[in-house]
């Protein structure tokens, strides 16, 4: 039962973690286009600086 | 019912920070479709001078393009046009505005957090059910607390919002029951915490939280698509007029004119105000108020409204009314009144909010009482149940229900090119039996084609070729690009000029050539649209017109007539054309020479007599008729207060999209009505339950989500 005490902090971190990833992806506009995003993968151009 | 003039003022600022250097130009791109799309277009536009980026957004449908000043939107139009793919401007100023949607992100925001307490809470409700016990138990419970309260606060926040102000309005929304059972759930599961009880309901709030939320969401995202098309399709054009004051030319907004002003208006441009021509010939195109497809000619002295485009001279007209007094404007007051009959819809949901809401409240403070007097007066169990019961019976799937499935067939009508612009469209769409369509732009497009070519000599369309081009004539510029585009070499016409309200002429081997009206050139006027030519004396000869259809014009109204619908015809124009084009496409009722008040009339006489009317229109002149109807469509290229009056704009230029709606439109109210059924299944189950004290927190997550995730997977089953 000890490992609780380690086990719950850590597996509430983790959800937080993707907590904030989730808030930072939204932040940047990456739900903008998901159409795009799923024809875009398939195309050979780079697409290094996705335009906001 | 916004004008053309509101809707221009916020895009005047848009204008004024667009000047400065680098611009954003945003183009509506209904064609595009695939990943070869995106290249084509990217790489298309990013190839042409002065264009820095370009940046296609396949879900909206739209490509935004970084660009010089120098480089106007017609350029980037004209260049997709080459590239295969039909663009309409969008005003960038108003549509940044939307991007920015704050209450979508906050919403999202809040969701997310549902989602992260659900989960955690969850872990912690499993381990307590597979019997976790004293201590373990009791501390899961505060874990779970700290994480639930906090989550309930601030992501159920958009309930009780909504919920307080219904109750300060004094009446029961949806949104009550949803905030007294959170709130309840909340503060007993607290209270049992404290006490150690062994059931406690955190599982069961935010998991409400987060089905509600995600309903909620759904519902706006339907209502910002809808809220962001109102404001995409508002025309990029700007009121203006050119004054003119002690000869000079001065160029002000349609606000600042008055009464007895002179107005100059040039070839090509829309008549600001109503007024009388004083100076000046030309021809006007109608088409827009009256739905008539050939210009008329007007000398000095003709009276012009608002809304009119002046084709071929330069016009000096005097103002007799402007602003608030055009017909335009009146044509706009019939429209907002024709809505307000309009606004009184209810959906289904609003229905089935206005059942369930009460019926909860009974169930729950009936449960309440019950168990106070069967347990001698046990506030605890009886609070335990009347809770269980509030949470059972919570709306989840109902909340989730509509806009599950109106997101669904929304997102696939817009795949096929139809933006809806209002939520209860598509319910209202199920119910039609009539279809009622405008003629001109709306099953034509609105050009007339030249029909009889081939029965011209060479000499003599090589020399209507060289007029043609000179004009910007509607009828002479279709004239010149059907000549050009059967090979046709112009000959050496010179010495041309254009005769305003008459037609073009010129010299060629020594001889007069006109090309125009009949009457101008002395020929007998046939009953068709037709221009006329005439070579130095020799007899005139006719080049005869017709208005194309637009395509999926025919095969619009074979599949309606299939689906077992009235389908009409309401038209401005003149009895033959009409009669012509309800014989070739089937319709067997046409009314001609409708004017506006009796387009609306028509349409609200067939709504009296019980029939639920789609009218499908573009002009000025059928707005009224489109407000008036059950459910209206307008074509993009329809004139602002047109699309502004309909719910669904159609996209692209085929037309047969509508008869799928219809289709679509049945099938979405078939899913929300089983999806009710589900719901109302499950509560049947679970309330007796609940009602005797065997709901269990395990119970009460089980129903709620398992009805969720059903009405869900239900309405994605929309093909």
């Amino acid at each position: 039962m000890e490992m609780l005490v380690w086990l719950i902090p850590i597996s509430l971190g983790l959800g937080g973690l993707g907590l904030m990833a989730f808030f930072w992806s939204m932040k940047t506009h990456q739900y903008d286009d998901p159409e795009g995003a799923r024809q875009r993968i398939l195309s050979g151009a780079y697409d290094d600086a996705p335009k906001p | 019912m916004a004008c053309a003039a509101c809707a221009a003022v916020p895009a005047a600022g848009a204008l004024a920070t667009k000047a400065l250097g680098d611009v954003q130009v945003i183009l509506s791109l209904p064609g595009v479709h695939c990943g070869a799309c995106i290249s084509t277009v990217e790489r298309g536009l990013a190839a042409m001078p002065g264009v820095q980026a370009a940046r296609v957004n396949l879900t909206l449908k739209r490509v935004s393009v970084q660009a010089d000043a120098t480089v106007g939107e017609d350029a980037l139009i004209a260049r997709l046009g080459d590239l295969g793919y039909e663009a309409h401007p969008l005003d960038a100023g108003m549509l940044l505005a939307t991007q920015t949607d704050q209450q979508g992100r906050d919403l999202l925001m809040r969701l997310a957090v549902a989602f992260f307490s659900m989960m955690n809470v969850m872990l912690f409700s499993v381990a307590v059910w597979s019997g976790a016990d004293a201590a373990t138990r009791d501390l899961f419970h505060w874990i779970s607390a700290f994480i639930a309260l906090p989550t309930v606060a601030f992501s159920g926040q958009p309930f009780f919002v909504s919920a307080w102000r219904a109750l300060r309005a004094g009446h029961l929304a949806m949104d009550v029951p949803i905030s007294l059972a959170l709130i309840l759930a909340s503060g007993i599961s607290v209270y049992e915490t404290t006490q150690g009880g062994h059931q406690a309901y955190f599982d069961a709030a935010v998991m409400l939280t987060f089905f509600l939320l995600a309903g909620r969401y759904l519902d706006h995202r339907t209502r910002a698509v809808a809220r962001s098309a109102a404001q995409e399709l508002a025309a990029l054009e700007v009121p203006r007029a050119v004054l003119l004051e002690g000869g000079h030319e001065r160029n002000v907004t349609i606000a600042d004119l008055r009464p007895g002003d002179l107005v100059v208006v040039r070839p090509g441009g829309r008549m600001p105000v109503d007024g009388i021509i004083s100076q000046g010939s030309s021809e006007m195109d109608r088409s827009l108020l009256t739905g008539e497809s050939l210009p008329a000619a007007v000398m000095p002295g003709a009276v012009v409204s608002a809304g009119e485009i002046s084709l071929t001279g330069r016009l000096i007209v005097r103002v007799t009314a402007a602003g608030r007094d055009t017909s335009l404007h009146r044509m706009a007051e019939l429209v907002a009144m024709a809505e307000t009959a309009r606004d009184r819809y209810t959906s289904l949901a609003d229905r089935a909010a206005r059942l369930y809401s009460p019926g909860v409240h009974v169930v729950s403070f009936t449960a309440f009482a019950v168990w106070m007097s069967l347990t001698g007066g046990d506030f605890r169990i009886a609070i335990n149940i009347s809770a269980a019961v509030l949470i059972i019976t919570c709306p989840c799937a109902l909340g989730l229900a509509v806009p599950a499935v109106v997101t669904a067939a929304s997102g696939m009508l817009f795949r096929k090119g139809l933006l809806i612009k209002d939520g209860t469209a598509l319910e209202r769409l199920a119910e039609v039996d009539t279809v009622v369509f405008d003629k001109t732009g709306t099953l034509t497009m609105g050009t007339p084609t030249p029909t009889n070519l081939q029965v011209h000599p060479a000499g003599v369309t090589a020399v209507a070729l060289a007029l043609a081009k000179a004009s910007s004539h509607p009828l002479a510029q279709s004239l010149a690009k059907a000549l050009a585009d059967r090979g046709v070499q112009p000959k050496p016409v010179t010495d041309i000029r254009e005769v305003p309200g008459y037609g073009i002429e010129g010299m060629f081997a020594g001889q007069i050539v006109r090309l125009g009206r009949a009457d101008w050139l002395g020929a007998a006027a046939l009953d068709v649209t037709a221009t006329y030519l005439a070579i130095g004396a020799a007899s005139p000869v006719a080049f005869t017109f017709a208005d194309t259809l637009r395509p999926g014009a025919l095969a619009v109204v074979k599949a309606l007539l299939a689906q077992g619908k009235a389908v009409h015809l309401l038209s401005g124009d003149v009895p033959g054309a009409v009669h012509a084009m309800a014989r070739q496409l089937g319709i067997s009722q046409w009314q001609a020479e409708a004017l506006p008040a009796q387009k609306a009339a028509a349409v609200m006489a067939m709504a009296a007599a019980g029939q639920r009317v789609l009218m499908v229109g573009d002009g000025l002149n059928d707005t009224a008729a489109l407000a008036a109807a059950h459910v209206s469509i307008s074509p993009a290229q329809a004139l602002d207060a047109a699309r502004v009056a309909s719910d669904i704009v159609l996209l692209g230029t085929d037309i047969l999209p509508i008869a799928e709606a219809l289709r679509v439109a049945v099938l979405a109210r078939r899913r929300i009505k089983e999806n009710f059924a589900i719901s109302i299944g499950y509560n049947i189950v679970a309330v007796p339950l609940a009602l005797v004290g065997l709901a269990t927190p395990l119970a009460a997550a089980v129903a709620m989500s398992l009805s969720s995730i059903s009405v869900t997977l239900n309405a994605m089953r929309l093909k």
